[in-house]
């Protein structure tokens, strides 16, 4: 007990000895029950629904309803457009990533995009759509290509938007933490900066990168007020088969393909963020 | 996890100022490139914030130039639907609440967690990163049922804050991880105890002030955060900013209002971003 | 009548919900009945869907929140009826019998006909066929997702019946937005007002009643319905079971239904939609003749979707629509 060890002069805290304790992990209760109520019943209530069928009996034949060609087309809609817009977004990120760190860290610049990214990473939704429309659209400011409604392509240009900003925030303390003593030691043995990258920095960025990217392909996973407001005439993504489901007026609703289609995100979500998380262990570990 | 840290720290292990040892032919090489990926990039983020701020700038026949989408912010009331500024003023309390709610549940907890609690750390930390896998779609799925309960004591929207906490758990965490993870939590705790400190004094007055760059790292992130929300304020029936704005984009053809807020409303959260990466500096050098 | 307005007047409020202001005149239906009888209407949820409604009514049961009113297309209110108090207006007997529920649960308040509307930029579209010619490349859109909401699943319907089809067999609709979609004239772009005023939906698939030049805010705005195809499409007024304002949703039924000259049906038919008691008013002569006159003229015999007709849509579209288009 550090109390104990602390008081060398002598002196103990008032209360200490007074009163029994109760087990040190007590103070973190407020924050497990508001963490229990607020988050996990409602997911534990969206996992119930979608094994049971409208009549409440469990049906946990639901769950091969993942084999249906059309449901799977969703998550392959979803798959693809968060590849594209990871990717892009991920690769994209870290080039301006770099950019931005290797300057001077009080600089204007520094905090200009600093300050962009943690703005843009939240933007999104019908004024992107729009944004975009008016920008790049049959009576846009800039050109209008034809390739521009197809799915996944505008839409995932779109998506970049915020995933480069994303990255741009998550990425950027992986590249401060090369430290250039690093880089001067390899120079210093010979390297040229395509070796430094290959060997040195390359694969110490590697973990943060990846992370990153995971980061953005999870995030993209659960983007709906986009694409909703941008294409919303089929369902291309699992999130706006979702609202279908739970909205349709023309008999086609049911809570418990909503509910089974969340659950699917939920596990694509979840191992994609297992991923992330054993990667960013690996990545802490250089960046000490 | 390293991820999301900061907007506007200086990472503490980053070198003074601009690189050293850099040959000029490397540093010329550099430069250039540096310019050309903010020139590209810059353009790319504008565009479309250009766009929008021409719109805004429309008048009512396409050519004209008027100021009233800008003026409407303040006035605009579609019949039926509350006004535009009323949402504004629900999303920035709506905003301010949740910051404080955050803070006073994630602060307390991650400190406690930090000094006694350790074995909960990987818990506290996969907890936190569960609302990034959670899609806001299926969290509303299951929130109906709590929801319904919550409206008996209040029908406001302010009631969102009880959600919007959660949702800002995962960037709020990573902001306040890297904050405590820059101090010597535990001998300023030892050394408070040994004066006479109880626990409460330790916490709030001894280790947050020196977390205050990480906490208004998350302070920020969770303002964005809220300020953008629209999927399951609009799911449950309460009109947000983002809602209204939504509302007003599909009923409306005259947009305009549409954009000018929008576009405040990212004007503003730049502002205050850009705010909090010179405040953040000059309480660092005044730490000597 | 009196006992009533004074009963709604007490409490003062009334929930409505996914009544968008520019949709059938509901922006001054709204206000008129503000100003008349001194109670707020709280409209959420402007943009809803019909099974939004129903199920905001489910999920706020109990909550002073809850929808007091609504107004759904006819597949929904069927199969909720065990959500709806029945009630009969004044001018029940004026609803023609076939556009009621006997027991008084749901009761049809007014309609439409599918047509296309768009841009006078393309000159005057004579047929459905022209749609495929390389003029409109890019241009054509729905006015929304045909396996969610109920105007897109009449838009293909309209398509398939121009076409050929049958009410029963959606097919040739389905295959005609295939076609659309192969020769790159089809828009998958979400078709709203700002989306038509800015011009990227030049061509949309819509109600006549929101197709009306002066909604849409751009001048010249063309109609155009296939000739000999009428698919009407009514949608119906039903009242919450547990309504937080019983009163108060009652008189709002007695405002839409009223034949005065201010009265709901009238402002529904300045809307450009065709209100339930359309043919008692005009023998009446309470209906609004500048209005009537003003509406889109269809030739052909209305057709209305039935049930069944409507779910085996649904059910074809479920499983065709993504292949087709995407």
């Amino acid at each position: 007990m550090t109390v104990a060890a602390t008081t060398k002069t002598g002196v103990r805290p008032s209360w200490a000895g007074r009163r029994p304790h109760a087990p040190t992990w007590v103070g973190t209760v407020p924050f497990l029950a508001y963490v229990a109520i607020f988050l996990l019943w409602p997911t534990g209530i969206v996992v119930i629904d979608a094994l049971k069928n409208p009549d409440g009996a469990w049906a946990f034949s639901n769950v091969s309803e993942f084999g249906n060609p059309l449901i799977r087309g969703y998550f392959i809609g979803s798959f693809k457009l968060c590849l594209l817009s990871a990717a892009a977004g991920s690769v994209l990120g870290a080039i301006l990533a770099y950019a931005v760190a290797s300057g001077d860290p009080d600089g204007l610049i520094r905090r200009l995009y600093l300050s962009v990214s943690g703005v843009l990473a939240q933007f999104g939704g019908v004024t992107l759509a729009f944004a975009f429309l008016v920008t790049i659209g049959p009576v846009g400011l800039l050109f209008h290509a034809s390739w521009y409604f197809d799915f996944p392509w505008g839409i995932g240009l779109i998506y970049t938007y915020f995933q480069i900003p994303l990255m741009v925030l998550v990425f950027m303390p992986a590249i401060d933490g090369l430290k250039v003593q690093w880089r001067e030691a390899s120079e210093n043995l010979g390297s040229s900066a395509w070796q430094y990258w290959r060997y040195v920095g390359g694969p110490l960025l590697a973990p943060a990168f990846l992370g990153g990217a995971l980061l953005l392909f999870a995030n993209a996973l659960s983007a709906f007020a986009t694409i909703q407001a941008w294409e919303n005439q089929i369902a291309y993504i699992v999130p706006q088969q979702i609202s279908t489901a739970m909205s349709s007026e023309v008999g086609l609703s049911s809570v418990n393909e909503a509910s089974l289609l969340a659950l699917g995100l939920v596990i694509m979500v979840a191992v994609v963020m297992t991923i992330y998380a054993l990667l960013q262990r690996r990545a802490a570990r250089w960046l000490r | 996890m390293a991820a999301i840290t900061s907007v506007g720290e200086t990472p503490i292990a980053a070198p003074a100022g601009r690189p050293r040892g850099m040959q000029a032919g490397r540093r010329r090489r550099l430069n250039t490139f540096r310019y050309v990926v903010f020139t590209l990039f810059g353009a790319f983020f504008l565009i479309p914030l250009l766009a929008m701020l021409r719109f805004s700038l429309e008048g009512a026949k396409l050519g004209t130039w008027s100021l009233s989408a800008w003026r409407q912010i303040a006035s605009y009331q579609g019949s039926g639907i509350p006004p535009l500024l009323s949402s504004i003023e629900i999303t920035l309390e709506l905003a301010v609440i949740t910051c404080a709610v955050m803070l006073v549940l994630l602060v307390p907890t991650m400190i406690w967690v930090q000094l006694r609690v350790r074995w909960l750390t990987r818990t506290i930390e996969v907890l936190c990163l569960l609302p990034l896998t959670i899609p806001a779609i299926v969290l509303v799925v299951g929130l109906g049922e709590i929801y319904n309960r919550i409206q008996r004591f209040s029908l406001s929207a302010l009631m969102l804050f009880w959600i919007y906490v959660i949702l800002a758990l995962p960037y709020a965490y990573r902001a306040l991880a890297a904050g405590l993870g820059g101090i010597d939590v535990k001998t300023l705790s030892e050394a408070a105890r040994s004066l006479g400190a109880s626990w409460f004094t330790v916490i709030v007055r001894v280790i947050a002030p020196n977390m205050r760059q990480g906490i208004l790292n998350a302070v920020l992130l969770t303002f964005s955060l809220v300020l953008g929300e629209f999927t399951i304020a609009y799911l449950l029936l309460y009109t947000n900013l983002q809602v209204e704005l939504y509302s007003i984009s599909r009923n409306t053809p005259n947009a305009g209002v549409l954009f000018s807020t929008s576009f405040a409303a990212l004007l503003f959260a730049f502002a205050l971003l850009m705010i909090l990466s010179y405040a953040g500096r000059g309480r660092r050098r005044s730490r000597g | 009548m009196n006992a009533l307005v004074t009963a709604a007047k007490k409490e003062g409020t009334l929930n409505v919900i996914a009544l968008p202001p520019t949709w059938a005149n509901y922006g001054t239906i709204i206000n008129t009945f503000e100003k008349k009888y001194g109670i707020t209407v709280n409209s959420t949820l402007p943009d809803g869907t019909s099974q939004q409604e129903v199920d905001a009514v489910k999920q706020e049961n109990g909550s002073p929140k809850a929808p007091d009113v609504l107004d759904i297309g006819l597949a929904v209110a069927l199969a909720n009826t065990k959500l709806f108090a029945p009630y009969e207006v004044s001018t029940w007997s004026d609803i023609p019998a076939a556009q009621k529920d006997p027991s008084g649960l749901w009761y049809e308040d007014y309609g439409g006909y599918m047509a296309i509307g768009y841009e006078s930029k393309f000159g005057t579209i004579t047929s459905l066929s022209q749609l495929l010619t390389p003029k409109f490349k890019g241009a054509v859109a729905l006015n929304g997702n045909p396996t969610a909401a109920n105007a897109a699943l009449n838009g293909v319907m309209l398509a398939n019946l121009a076409e050929g089809g049958t009410p029963s067999n959606i097919s040739k609709g389905v295959a005609f937005f295939h076609q659309l979609k192969q020769v790159g004239n089809f828009n998958p772009i979400s078709a709203t007002g700002a989306t038509i005023k800015a011009g990227s939906t030049p061509v949309v698939f819509n109600w006549d009643y929101l197709n009306l030049s002066s909604y849409v805010g751009v001048p010249g705005w063309k109609v155009f319905v296939p000739s000999g195809v009428a698919l009407g499409g009514y949608y119906a007024q039903a009242i919450n079971k547990n309504a937080p304002h019983p009163a108060a949703a009652r008189l709002w039924e007695e405002f839409l239904y009223s034949q005065a000259s201010t009265g709901g049906q009238n402002l529904w038919l300045q809307g450009g939609a065709r209100p339930v008691e359309q043919q008692a008013m005009t023998s009446a002569g309470t209906i609004d003749t500048s209005a009537a006159t003003a509406l889109p003229t269809v030739s052909g015999t209305p057709v209305f979707l039935s049930q069944s007709q409507s779910s085996d849509a649904a059910t074809y579209l479920a499983t065709n629509w993504a292949n087709a288009v995407g």
